[in-house]
């Protein structure tokens, strides 16, 4: 299914390619045996370096071509600074938003057997197969005021559409499987006799849920969470659909790039890129290293 | 997956927190995944099956639809060519530097889609690095096939091998190992030993890319110019007919993508429950 792909996209995401020591790591063998180890890896090496380097390498050139008053230009821009909060702001709350769904969603999954089990577990990974703009242009004629939900929301005077909220359900949709992927095996894996036990003791189900249940899925918690902050942050084909896309109130960074290129200002629009992908950047390190303290801290 | 626990009597929360739970789930489960899905089928046959077919073979939408296939079709085996190759090197060999080639290989995951269709912008774009001299020898690539190609292979580089890695460090070298003693030759080695043990994680792996690849939307966007009937993929048509709010048409088109994706979800989904069948269990902490 689906999952795999998160499954080892997590994995590989909580510090990338940490895999379990293999035992024949361990023995005194030589590693190369098999053939084709030159071939393989200079085509890795060749495409990888046509694909991802040098494309990168002309983000990070064109960027440096920038003055420093066109730096501060960027930096002192409303328009900018209120992209850049629209896109991380709007991101966060739908990742936070996720964790507790997609912890919901998990633990029904897992441990109530409801009719019809497979279908729901099949269509949690929806957002992962639907193309971004279907999903975007669908979500919007469900909010919009005289969709299916959006127009139970403007009956108690909420709107949707067209607002930073319209902006956190597409983000929604598109961040819930990672951490619906995330916390489902580590929740189905907990040890049922833990559980037994504290019962025994005379815990109650509340008890149990936050003094076992959440310290186990905790670092999956943030892995989920990370995975759809970081998705969150760039997606364009979900969110510029429901945004409306007023300038400074609804107009996320990625569009703001986008924008930029159709001015021809390549020099704004790689600015604007670099500058997103360092704040990423530096947040996913800032989460990196929680989950690491999270770890040494859960071992003792 | 099939992680279902029996519960015992006693784990179970009291018919009072369940119920809710299960309605409160259930609410969500309907508002963010099935409403949307419902709502591409109402909208696109809510003005009749007339207007919906032709929506759908209007010369536009044909050519949206094969610039769709074609795009995949370059980029899928493209990607899977390299996910076994980079896979084979990952797996079956210890180098130095392969923490980072593993991330070079995860990097699309989390780059904006519009940051990758900058980057090949800015390298093939009229004002880029190969700009001049593309122009000077009056080969196009930005708003043009290649470009939607360069970006869509950009977007969907990680999905084979990230299906295949992690198998295939399961199962490890032994088994080539032996065949090699026996006196396979490495064409032999791939074709009869690795390759039906990794045979459906590599038809998930293609399968999601190539879902993938017919629905990016973001980098073709940047890349792509929105030449009506000659730059534009599916994707890109569904958006401009939205933006002319022809919305039955627009959700016709979308409705295509639609199946695409559920048909993604039926098979991955099937080869999910037979991998769980033929393949080792990945190594995981006590599991008992």
């Amino acid at each position: 299914m689906v999952v795999s792909l998160t499954k080892s996209a997590i994995r590989s995401n909580a510090p990338t390619g940490e895999l379990p020591p293999q035992p024949h790591q361990l023995r005194q063998r030589p590693s190369r045996v098999l053939p084709g180890f030159r071939l393989a890896l200079f085509c890795t090496g060749f495409y990888l370096a046509i694909l991802v380097l040098v494309p990168l390498l002309a983000v990070a050139l064109k960027s440096l071509t920038l003055p420093v008053d066109g730096w501060w230009r960027l930096l002192t821009d409303a328009r900018v600074l209120s992209a850049l909060k629209v896109s991380f702001g709007t991101a966060l709350v739908a990742a936070l938003a996720n964790v507790v769904v997609g912890t919901l969603l998990a633990w029904v999954l897992v441990r109530y057997r409801l009719p019809g089990h497979r279908f729901w577990d099949a269509m949690i990974d929806l957002p992962f197969a639907l193309p971004t703009a279907v999903a975007g242009i669908a979500l919007t004629a469900v909010y919009a005021g005289d969709g299916l939900i959006g127009s139970q929301l403007q009956k108690i005077g909420v709107d949707v559409v067209y607002t930073p909220a319209g902006i956190v359900i597409a983000l929604l949709f598109i961040g819930l499987p990672f951490v619906v992927r995330t916390v489902q095996p580590v929740l189905a894996e907990i040890d049922a006799s833990v559980e037994e036990a504290a019962t025994s003791l005379g815990a109650n189900r509340w008890q149990i849920f936050s003094r076992i249940v959440l310290p186990a899925i905790r670092p999956a918690l943030l892995t989920g969470f990370a995975l759809a902050f970081a998705r969150g942050v760039g997606e364009y084909g979900s969110v510029i659909f429901i945004a409306g896309n007023v300038p400074k109130v609804s107009e996320i960074a990625p569009l703001l790039i986008y924008i930029k290129l159709e001015q021809y200002d390549y020099a704004g629009a790689t600015a604007l890129a670099v500058l997103m992908l360092a704040i990423s950047f530096l947040l996913l390190l800032l989460i990196n290293q929680q989950q690491r303290r999270l770890n040494r801290f859960q071992r003792r | 997956m099939s992680v279902i626990r029996k519960p015992s009597q006693l784990l179970q929360e009291p018919w009072w927190i369940r119920w809710p739970l299960i309605v409160l789930a259930t609410t969500l489960f309907f508002g963010i995944l099935v409403a949307p899905l419902l709502s591409i089928f109402i909208e696109a046959f809510g003005r009749g099956w007339d207007l919906y077919l032709a929506a759908v073979i209007e010369a536009d939408a044909r050519s949206a639809i094969l610039l769709t296939l074609i795009t995949a079709l370059i980029a899928v085996p493209l990607n899977t060519v390299f996910g076994l190759f980079a896979a084979w090197a990952i797996t079956k060999f210890d180098f130095r530097g392969k923490d980072l080639l593993l991330t070079l290989i995860d990097l699309p995951f989390s780059v904006s889609p519009v940051v990758a269709g900058l980057m090949f912008v800015l390298l093939f774009g009229a004002q880029g690095w190969f700009g001049s001299w593309l122009q000077a020898n009056d080969v196009q690539i930005i708003f043009a096939l290649p470009g939607i190609v360069l970006a869509t292979v950009f977007i969907t580089l990680p999905y084979v091998v990230r299906e295949l890695v992690p198998l295939m460090q399961a199962q490890g070298r032994d088994e080539e190992e032996a065949a090699m003693t026996l006196g396979a030759s490495g064409w032999q080695l791939f074709r009869k030993v690795t390759l039906p043990n990794i045979k459906w994680a590599l038809i998930s792996g293609i399968i999601l890319c190539n879902a993938r690849a017919m629905g990016e939307f973001g980098a073709v966007s940047v890349v792509s110019g929105h030449i009506r009937g000659e730059t534009n993929t599916l994707p890109l048509h569904v958006e401009i007919l939205h933006n002319e709010y022809q919305f039955a048409a627009s959700f016709a088109c979308a409705s295509l993508l639609t199946v695409l994706a559920l048909l993604t979800l039926f098979i991955t989904t099937l080869v999910e429950q037979r991998r769980q069948q033929t393949e080792p269990r990945e190594p995981s902490p006590d599991l008992n």
